[in-house]
């Protein structure tokens, strides 16, 4: 039982793909103007990784190994194609504002790298769990970013007004930058920071140390 | 399991994984069109609505788009002769009003053509010759008219409908469903707080020139909008966007007439 | 020729693919260390997207459009949906084949290539340039500038990142912020430095 829980929880904050293993950042970046399309995004997602993680994992023991990679592929853009078509036909509106990136699920490394590194080597169960933490993961950072973009870029939180902007007669002034692409970076950048201020172990090791200082007469010799 | 790596076992995995891919993929695709046609009508619909100034996103709901469009009927123009086209003109261009969608034959050279440099004020290389127009009659006079414009803004190509009141010279909105400008700058443009300054501005002044301008600082009068702080050339491309549409070279010749019927 | 070449400069610097729309992350981020590989990547992006951006721009105009079967007697067939299947396909064949194509012809380029063709597979700057392809409906000239103009836009931010980031190594960087979290900085400086190019009309 320990185990399983772990499956599903250590995605999130120890071994959060997003924070440490830098995969499926692009679409991280890309969609988070705004936190409805947001959530949407990363059940999408979620469900993608869950999904292929189970059926990879089925049908493990039958993969050819010349042809894996392109079979992992098939399944995994079928996957897509069918979660792309259920949004254009029942949230039209949010499917628009994606345009491309429900399609980059194919590529997001987080659904190849669980598939290789975890769903060919384990049960069915268990890869499922497996998607769903690392689609948990994924999650966990896209929200913090879109609600920190919709707050300070908009005012607002789900489309609901939170901080009253000036121009509709409150008192924030919006901050443009938040909704420009840049900004999202920045804030990955600094949420990596508090995360690894926190959690030590996940800081990197220094590739270029600085020779102290030679002392006054080592020099003048 | 030693026989997992053969030729005759990976053949007949591609083809089982084939199969049974290409089963869930078109399923979904044929269960899921009907409702995905549906939505694409119902938001182009709700873009002519709401340049007409008669759908709200926050008060009205989706129930009430078919009803209120229904009072819309859809016409062709000829944009260099600026007439419409009847049954007989439609069945000889081969165009069937269900199915004719001006955005698909952008490329065609049957539809549409490349707009002459000198010309192309609004920087959209190509039109649509034959645009979408949808009309709305009351007792028999034309009440409201809704023309499709484009136009490019900072970074690309605007898609948006404006509407304009049966004398074919009251700006009745203007509203924009597809564009790429900055969010919180450029992309304004479809703040309500903005559209609203549109209803009411009058288009062509006393020499029959195009006199809506859309300028910086307050705008003041009829003819001029207030344009958007902060999105300097958003606000130039709509401006040259209403020149170009609304003059000579777009939807002008067709005005006349509307306006000479009057 | 004066729409293609727009398109090929909005390709690199107005609508840049790592810095505007934020494609091709993962390696963007992993193999921009030193500016040498970074180079060899992205001579290998440049001539992965000249190929399979037309590639697929044919697939989709011939094959997949609506009403593009009408030459079998398939009037009003439309294969849209199967897009992602097609034209993940038709990069994961292409790749394998300039993979196998250069081992046999030219091994040097293979040589200093060879390790990041697999890696393209799964960059979504190259899925990326060929739904942004179909969304924006390029003819086949189109496709070519755009295919190039993206792969150039792409090295050239990954080569800048790259030398940013060899500099980098010797300052002192607080410790949590070290590695990963100054490079996320630096490509949004980078990022915020390239909008300033927005607006350019050709």
């Amino acid at each position: 039982m320990s185990s399983k829980r772990k499956v599903l929880l250590s995605p999130i904050f120890e071994n959060n793909p997003i924070a440490l293993q830098i995969l499926g950042v692009c679409s991280a970046l890309a969609v988070t103007t705004q936190l409805s399309v947001t959530l949407v995004m990363c059940v999408a997602l979620t469900t993608v990784v869950a999904f292929s993680n189970f059926f990879i994992s089925l049908i493990r023991h039958h993969m050819p190994s010349s042809i894996r990679i392109i079979v992992q592929m098939t399944i995994i853009a079928s996957l897509v194609i069918a979660v792309d078509q259920t949004l254009q036909a029942f949230a039209y509106e949010i499917s628009k504002s994606l345009s491309v990136f429900v399609g980059l699920i194919i590529t997001n490394c987080i659904v190849m790298g669980r598939a290789e590194a975890f769903a060919m080597k384990n049960p069915p169960a268990i890869s499922f769990l497996d998607g769903i933490g690392n689609g948990l993961g994924y999650s966990v950072v896209l929200i913090t970013v879109a609600s920190l973009r919709e707050l300070f870029g908009s005012g607002s939180l789900l489309g609901y007004e939170i901080l009253p902007l000036i121009e509709n007669g409150g008192w924030y002034q919006a901050n443009g930058l938040m909704l420009l692409s840049p900004s999202a970076f920045f804030i990955i950048g600094f949420l990596i920071w508090g995360l690894r201020s926190v959690k030590k172990n996940q800081v990197e090791a220094k590739e270029y140390r600085m020779a102290p200082n030679s002392s006054g007469e080592e020099s003048v010799a | 399991m030693s026989s997992r790596e053969s030729t005759r076992k990976t053949l007949l995995v591609a083809f089982c994984l084939c199969v049974a891919c290409s089963i869930v993929v078109s399923s979904t695709a044929v269960i899921l069109k009907p409702y995905q046609d549906e939505n694409r009508l119902l938001d182009r619909n709700k873009n002519i609505l709401t340049a007409a100034g008669m759908f709200d996103a926050d008060v009205d709901g989706n129930d009430v788009v078919a009803e209120r469009f229904a009072e819309f009927t859809t016409r062709v123009i000829d944009l260099e002769t600026g007439e419409w086209l009847d049954d007989a003109a439609l069945q000889e261009l081969e165009i069937d009003l269900s199915t004719y969608d001006q955005r698909a034959v952008i490329n065609d050279p049957r539809y549409s053509e490349p707009v002459p440099a000198d010309e192309d004020t609004a920087n959209i290389k190509r039109r649509v010759n034959y645009p979408l127009v949808y009309v709305r009659e009351e007792n028999g006079t034309i009440d409201t008219i809704v023309l499709p414009v484009n136009g490019y803004g900072l970074w690309g190509i605007m898609y948006g409908f404006l509407a304009l009141e049966g004398d074919a010279n009251t700006v009745r909105g203007l509203a924009f469903y597809e564009l790429k400008e900055t969010p919180g700058l450029g992309a304004e443009v479809r703040n309500p707080r903005w559209m609203a300054l549109w209803p009411g501005k009058r288009v062509y002044n006393d020499n029959g020139e195009v006199g809506l301008r859309v300028v910086k600082g307050p705008g003041s009068g009829d003819f001029q909008v207030d344009g958007l702080s902060g999105a300097t050339l958003t606000t130039r491309g709509v401006d040259n966007l209403i020149q170009y549409w609304l003059g000579d070279t777009g939807y002008g010749p067709a005005l006349d007439q509307l306006q000479e019927l009057n | 020729m004066e729409q293609l070449l727009s398109i090929f400069i909005t390709a690199i610097f107005i609508e840049n693919m790592a810095l505007q729309l934020f494609l091709g992350m993962c390696t963007f981020l992993a193999v921009s260390k030193k500016v040498e590989t970074a180079v060899g990547l992205g001579i290998a992006v440049v001539v992965v997207q000249a190929i399979t951006v037309p590639v697929n721009n044919i697939i989709f105009n011939q094959l997949l459009r609506e009403d593009a079967l009408s030459w079998a007697g398939m009037e009003g067939v439309s294969l849209e949906f199967l897009g992602f299947l097609c034209y993940i396909g038709v990069i994961a064949a292409m790749v394998q084949i300039l993979e196998m194509f250069l081992d046999k012809f030219v091994p040097a380029l293979y040589n200093a290539l060879g390790v990041f063709l697999p890696l393209i597979t799964v960059n979504c700057a190259i899925l990326g340039a060929t739904l942004f392809m179909v969304e924006r409906d390029y003819s086949f000239a189109e496709s070519v500038a755009f295919g190039v103009g993206s792969g150039v836009g792409w090295g050239l931010a990954i080569v800048a990142l790259a030398g940013i980031r060899e500099k980098l190594k010797y300052s002192d960087v607080p410790e949590g912020l070290r590695g990963l979290g100054i490079t996320f900085i630096t490509a949004g400086l980078m990022s915020l430095g390239f909008m300033s190019l927005g607006g350019i009309s050709l």
